[in-house]
């Protein structure tokens, strides 16, 4: 989808300003929701191509104002809800109101660190052949879907060349939305700054974007 | 106020009810079975205080030593840096990107917060900030002035956008006046936003031993 969360390029945020010696959370509330995000996964059966969906799938006004960790709250508070593992009334009344639904699993405590540790892998055995090799000059297409994709549009309609073919990966735009793995290849492509940003292109700068084999056409 | 406003004054939001909600999130899961509260404990604490930018200072400095585990680390990255026990989450499928005279990297993510964590651990704000992921991709000389430094005119840059499961991660340049080093030492050089690209490594007299 078009929303704010993709901002390659966008104007008018200003400097980035770096904080010396950043904790890493800023806020007891900030480490107990990212905690909230990564376990309810477990009983939620969520992956994270959905949970990404359910942050950035969001009035841009709404994206804009949270904080990051504020949007993470409301990604795990869509998902819960939208599964009804909770629902709106009980947190607003912050208490249970509604049993409990049945759920196949939890993250243990014990397990947490094997978890972890064995993170989740995208990549799947090669089932086609790749349509792009390296060197190959491809142009991103001029897409727009209303679902979720990870094609910046800050590269549709540009052209670039194929950098390095990564492997079959499970595609976010099936995945996000319950429509299966359904691998595609993933390659890495480059664009030139001039291709990309023409008004004022620096001639040194090169930026890469990871894509998979449906958002490319050759060119 | 926290020092979290300060640095956000983007964040209009009332943090209280934040706050609120959170805990009334956690008070509902907990009470329906579907989460451990102790689990909760130790996926914090393992990305406060265990995984850090210290296990990616480690891969940079044996990377600077070890010519042959440069290679490796170069060629395929997931295995070389699982050589030193780091891997799992959000570092499934670590790409390294060597920085040269002639090229600096940097490593962005314009749509989320893509970040290699096994090697250091969570993003920092401003990484995750819109003013990062809008200029980097367009400006990121500019982005390299708001920390600091200037990249010389004729040095190309390339800018890696992590919009897959691939995660990208510098190895900066090693620092003159470091014959000799130890790993140990070479790894205080080694900076988080040097690992980004946002950044250059320590001089050595910048650190005291």
């Amino acid at each position: 989808m078009d929303g704010a969360h993709d901002m390659g390029g966008v104007a008018g945020f200003g400097p980035v300003r770096p904080e010396p010696d950043e904790p890493v959370f800023h806020a007891d509330w900030e480490r107990r929701a990212f905690a909230l995000t990564l376990a309810m996964a477990t009983p939620g059966g969520w992956n994270i191509d959905m949970s990404r969906f359910a942050r950035e799938n969001r009035p841009p006004a709404d994206y804009l104002a949270k904080s990051y960790y504020q949007i993470w709250l409301a990604g795990i508070e869509r998902l819960t809800e939208e599964r009804h593992l909770v629902e709106a009334d009980e947190i607003a009344a912050g208490k249970v109101l509604h049993p409990a639904q049945p759920v196949a699993k939890i993250l243990k405590a014990d397990d947490v660190t094997a978890v972890l540790r064995r993170g989740g892998p995208t990549e799947r055995a090669a089932t086609t052949p790749a349509l792009f090799a390296v060197g190959d000059r491809v142009r991103a297409k001029d897409m727009h879907p209303p679902t979720h994709t990870r094609l910046p549009r800050y590269v549709r309609g540009h052209i670039g060349r194929i950098e390095a073919v990564r492997g079959m990966h499970v595609f976010p735009d099936s995945n996000a939305h319950g429509e299966g793995e359904n691998p595609q290849w993933l390659y890495t492509v480059s664009f030139s700054g001039a291709e990309l940003w023409a008004d004022a292109p620096d001639p040194l700068l090169e930026v890469t974007v990871d894509a998979f084999e449906p958002y490319l056409e050759r060119a | 106020m926290t020092d979290h406003d300060h640095h956000h004054h983007h964040d209009h939001s009332d943090l209280s009810e934040t706050e609120l909600r959170v805990r009334a999130l956690e008070t509902i899961l907990t009470e329906k079975g579907y989460i451990d509260p102790a689990a909760l404990d130790v996926l914090i604490e393992t990305y406060e205080s265990k995984v850090g930018p210290r296990n990616g200072a480690q891969v940079v400095a044996r990377a600077w030593t070890d010519p042959a585990f440069r290679a490796r680390l170069l060629s395929d990255a997931t295995p070389a840096i699982g050589e030193l026990g780091y891997a799992g989450r959000q570092g499934e499928h670590i790409v390294a990107v060597e920085n040269t005279p002639e090229l600096h990297n940097m490593v962005v993510c314009t749509l989320c917060s893509c970040y290699p964590w096994p090697v250091l651990g969570l993003p920092p704000v401003w990484y995750k900030s819109a003013p990062y992921r809008a200029k980097a991709v367009k400006d990121p000389r500019g982005v390299l002035r708001d920390f600091g430094f200037e990249l010389p005119p004729t040095t190309k840059i390339r800018v890696w956008d992590s919009t897959a499961e691939v995660r990208y991660f510098v190895v900066p340049m090693r620092p003159d006046g470091t014959d000799g080093w130890s790993e140990d030492r070479l790894a205080d050089l080694v900076t988080r936003d040097s690992m980004i690209g946002t950044g250059l490594p320590k001089r050595p007299d910048e650190v005291t031993r």
